[in-house]
């Protein structure tokens, strides 16, 4: 699946692996379930480790967990489903995440704004995806009201700043 | 009232050209009608029964005459010549093209208006007391957090994707007139002891499948705190919401689910963390400045006596005609109930008439009631007979505020593509039925309310009478709800029984009233009687034809 | 399992306008009076599976059957919603496709 990263097509450095697989050597991703069961041996392994959260998976379940992963996949099983715009958030203010968060799963080409707001920083998109729409849904709206987690000023402090 | 400044201005328009490129995806095939649906309801376009219709905002029921203009304007450009005035202070256009809707949405920003968040599962327009900023009853106008809260819910990335839509309504008088207890998070303004005015917050109240009167959230928050606790409140709805089940997904659903004491202690947590961060305090020089935008008029001194006038105008007055904070002034109500029209519809005609009589007699806004008809707030007393004599030449003065025949009906079967029943002709024939003036005073205050379905868009659960459309086995039959109430008094109205079929129902109704009138006390309203009396008086009367019928 | 209704009629509405059409032969028709009527199952399902080709066009969207019945000899919608939509609002017969010439009164009196 193309994933887009940094505003660009990137390859995916990750395998995501399913419940009942073996684990790779490098750098893998699984899902909570499979981290709760394997969790010692997942963490001894001396490569990058990924989660992918399904949308009724509270971050906060990771526990301390959060900061050994390298990036949290939040997947979206309908684009109905906004729970991971919290999550992502969450994972950004509360938890002070660092790493990449990725969308995955149905979600439309117009949730990407409000997902990069709240945090996202990585999405998986369908194949034929064109980068120039990734770039357009990112500056259709320029100015926004309230504050996210992307820290970008709100049209309040834009009123603010003094303007030649 | 709120005028844009570049910012607004900027938003709106990027916001119409996004739609617009949405349309063109959609008409050609880039987007399916499953992908494109959530963003047309983002923008309050519905596929009807015979055409799309468009819902336009109308923020916290107030417009100015240049936008009451626009309106005519599109309901003679794209529409057939009129509009409808919802229970939530919006306007709907009900024959409108898809690909006209681009264009329309150019021209309500023209006016500073827009359709943005009008439906969806997101934050939707925030309601106020339709007599804000002229009664002498509020602690202070709503509408300033009304506006700031508008802003803060606009495009809310976190929140655009709610399990269900989210309704807000602000309160500052302690007779509620924005039936505030029903939505999903009241606020109201009110004073502590210290003197400090701050906000009450409840959670949880909603009409639908499930009825429920919103809970206390908590009991005040400051006034610089108030973006954060709206913002930990939808937080907690949005993490913790089922999502399984679209009959049990509103917030009353999630409070009631996990219990009031729940909910506070989940939303205080995120609320210390919001307020820690500091990113949603409100500064007193943002309330100030936003505050300036509403500030009253310049009220002359004028002359305090109301003046006298024709048979028709004293009528007009009994139940019209309320009192305004400032000497000289009143508040007029303009009724949308004319005896045998459609509720709440209001003609280009009418529209553009209404315009120029504001300008006329330089009244800057009008409002919109969530009882469907309109409201000049700041009119001069010694203008009321010619503002009267104005009204009654373009049918808008029926003297009928607050009294039987002022009903609330949804668009119903007739309209609405998710009606089990009709609704606008059961309101026409039960006011037809209490024509007569005398008659409908010696009732009195009688608050009936219609919803074509159970999505309660007629607000039948706070009716005093509620009537309820369902089908039974393809027929259309109605079910009577009795002792609801939108007021500070808030109850859920309790279903009396079987339903009546369409041509049964009115006569259900009259014998309901009857009832009220024959077991009333001295100065009881028909719900102070139910109350006292409960349902069986009124249950027993109500099904009497069908019991002779039986034997 | 509900019995399949004896005659059903396809509709369908415009995706440009909203408006209500009706399956006539492969296309859509504006009047119910010239849809056409299927008496058996087969029939019906081929139509609405060739009506899914104009969903994907972008011509209509939600196309669906709903059931008829003949009365004196003309063939009338069961449900009140489908006479409804065929006709316009019951509340101001002076709009929709009840208002045309062509189209012969209709009662829904209540």
């Amino acid at each position: 699946m193309p994933l887009i990263k940094d505003g660009a097509f990137v390859q995916d450095a990750f395998v995501t692996v399913a419940d009942d697989a073996a684990l790779p050597d490098g750098a893998a991703i699984v899902s909570l379930a499979r981290f709760q069961k394997d969790r010692e041996a997942l963490l001894a392994r001396n490569a990058p480790l990924g989660i992918q959260l399904k949308a009724p998976e509270n971050p906060e379940l990771l526990g301390e967990d959060v900061q050994r992963f390298s990036v949290i996949v939040l997947e979206f099983p309908v684009f109905r489903d906004g729970r991971a715009f919290s999550w992502a958030r969450m994972l950004r203010e509360r938890l002070k995440f660092t790493g990449e968060i990725r969308g995955t799963g149905h979600f439309l080409y117009d949730q990407i704004a409000y997902m990069k707001r709240v945090g996202f920083d990585a999405w998986n998109v369908a194949e034929g995806f064109r980068l120039e729409q990734f770039h357009r849904a990112l500056t259709e709206i320029t100015n926004v009201y309230q504050p996210s987690a992307d820290g970008k000023k709100t049209i309040r402090e834009l009123r603010a700043t003094p303007r030649p | 009232m709120y005028r844009y400044d570049e910012f607004d201005a900027k938003f709106v328009k990027e916001r119409v050209a996004q739609f617009r490129d949405q349309v063109e995806r959609r008409l050609a095939g880039e987007l399916t009608e499953d992908e494109f649906k959530p963003l047309r309801l983002m923008n309050g376009l519905y596929l009807q029964l015979h055409a799309y219709m468009l819902r336009i905002a109308v923020p916290y029921g107030t417009l100015n005459s240049r936008q009451m203009r626009m309106l005519a304007h599109i309901a003679r450009k794209y529409d057939k010549g009129y509009g409808h005035f919802t229970t939530r202070t919006n306007m709907q256009f009900h024959w409108i093209k898809l690909v006209d809707v681009p264009d329309i949405l150019e021209d309500l920003a023209s006016v500073e208006m827009h359709c943005i968040q009008t439906s969806g599962n997101c934050i939707r327009n925030v309601t106020a007391d339709h007599f804000a900023g002229a009664t002498d009853e509020e602690i202070e106008d709503p509408r300033p957090l009304c506006e700031i809260i508008r802003q803060w819910s606009s495009l809310h990335p976190e929140f655009v994707f709610l399990a269900r839509k989210f309704k807000i309504a602000v309160g500052a008088t302690p007779h509620d007139r924005a039936a505030l207890l029903w939505h999903d998070m009241p606020v109201e303004i009110v004073k502590n002891e210290a003197g400090e005015v701050g906000y009450r917050v409840y959670a949880g109240g909603g009409m639908g499948r499930t009825p429920y009167i919103a809970l206390l959230m908590k009991d005040f928050v400051k006034r610089e705190d108030i973006l954060a606790y709206l913002e930990a409140v939808l937080r907690v709805y949005n993490q913790d919401s089922r999502r399984d089940n679209i009959h049990k997904q509103r917030i009353k659903i999630l409070v009631n689910a996990i219990g009031q004491e729940e909910m506070q202690r989940r939303v205080e947590r995120e609320f210390e963390e919001i307020k820690a961060s500091g990113s949603l305090q409100l500064p007193q020089e943002e309330l100030d400045r936003i505050r300036a935008y509403f500030a009253p008029p310049k009220f002359e001194t004028l002359d305090d006596k109301m003046p006298v006038g024709s048979y028709d105008f004293e009528n007009w007055k009994k139940t019209n005609v309320h009192k305004h904070r400032a000497p000289g002034y009143a508040i007029a109500t303009i009724s949308l109930k004319a005896i045998g029209q459609t509720p709440g519809d209001i003609s280009h005609v009418q529209m553009d008439a209404l315009a120029d009589l504001m300008d006329q007699f330089g009244i800057d806004e009008i409002r919109v009631s969530h009882e469907q008809n309109l409201v000049l707030p700041h009119a001069r007393k010694r203008d009321l007979p010619a503002i009267f004599a104005r009204l009654q030449k373009l049918d808008l003065a029926t003297p009928n505020s607050g009294l039987i025949t002022d009903i609330i009906a949804c668009p119903g079967l007739d309209y609405c593509d998710l009606a089990n029943a009709r609704s606008i002709p059961i309101a026409k024939d039960i006011a037809k039925r209490f024509e007569n003036l005398d008659r409908q005073h010696d009732i009195g205050e009688l608050k009936i309310k219609i919803s074509g379905c159970i999505n309660a868009c007629g607000h039948h659960h706070a009716g005093h009478i509620g009537i309820l459309g369902v089908d039974k086995k393809g027929v259309e039959y109605y079910q009577i709800l009795l002792g609801g109430s939108g007021a500070e008094d808030a109850s859920v109205g309790n279903i009396m029984g079987p339903g009546f079929s369409a041509h049964d129902i009115g006569p259900a109704v009259e014998r309901v009233v009857d009832t009220y009138v024959k077991l009333r006390q001295s100065g009881e309203r028909f719900l102070d009687t139910y109350r006292r009396v409960g349902m069986e008086p009124f249950k027993n009367m109500a099904y009497l034809e069908q019991m002779y019928a039986a034997h | 399992m509900a019995a399949t209704p004896a005659l059903q009629v396809l509709t369908a509405n415009r995706l440009r306008d909203g408006a209500v059409v009706y399956w006539q032969a492969g296309v859509w028709a504006d009047e119910f009076k010239d849809a056409d009527v299927f008496n058996d199952k087969a029939a019906a399902d081929a139509a609405l599976a060739a009506a899914m080709v104009f969903v994907k066009d972008r011509v209509v969207v939600n196309p669906y059957l709903f059931a008829v019945r003949e009365e004196a000899g003309q063939i009338r919608a069961i449900e009140q919603r489908e006479i409804i939509r065929g006709a316009g609002p019951s509340v101001r017969r002076d709009l929709g496709k009840q208002a045309k010439p062509s189209m012969e009164a209709f009662d829904v009196s209540i």
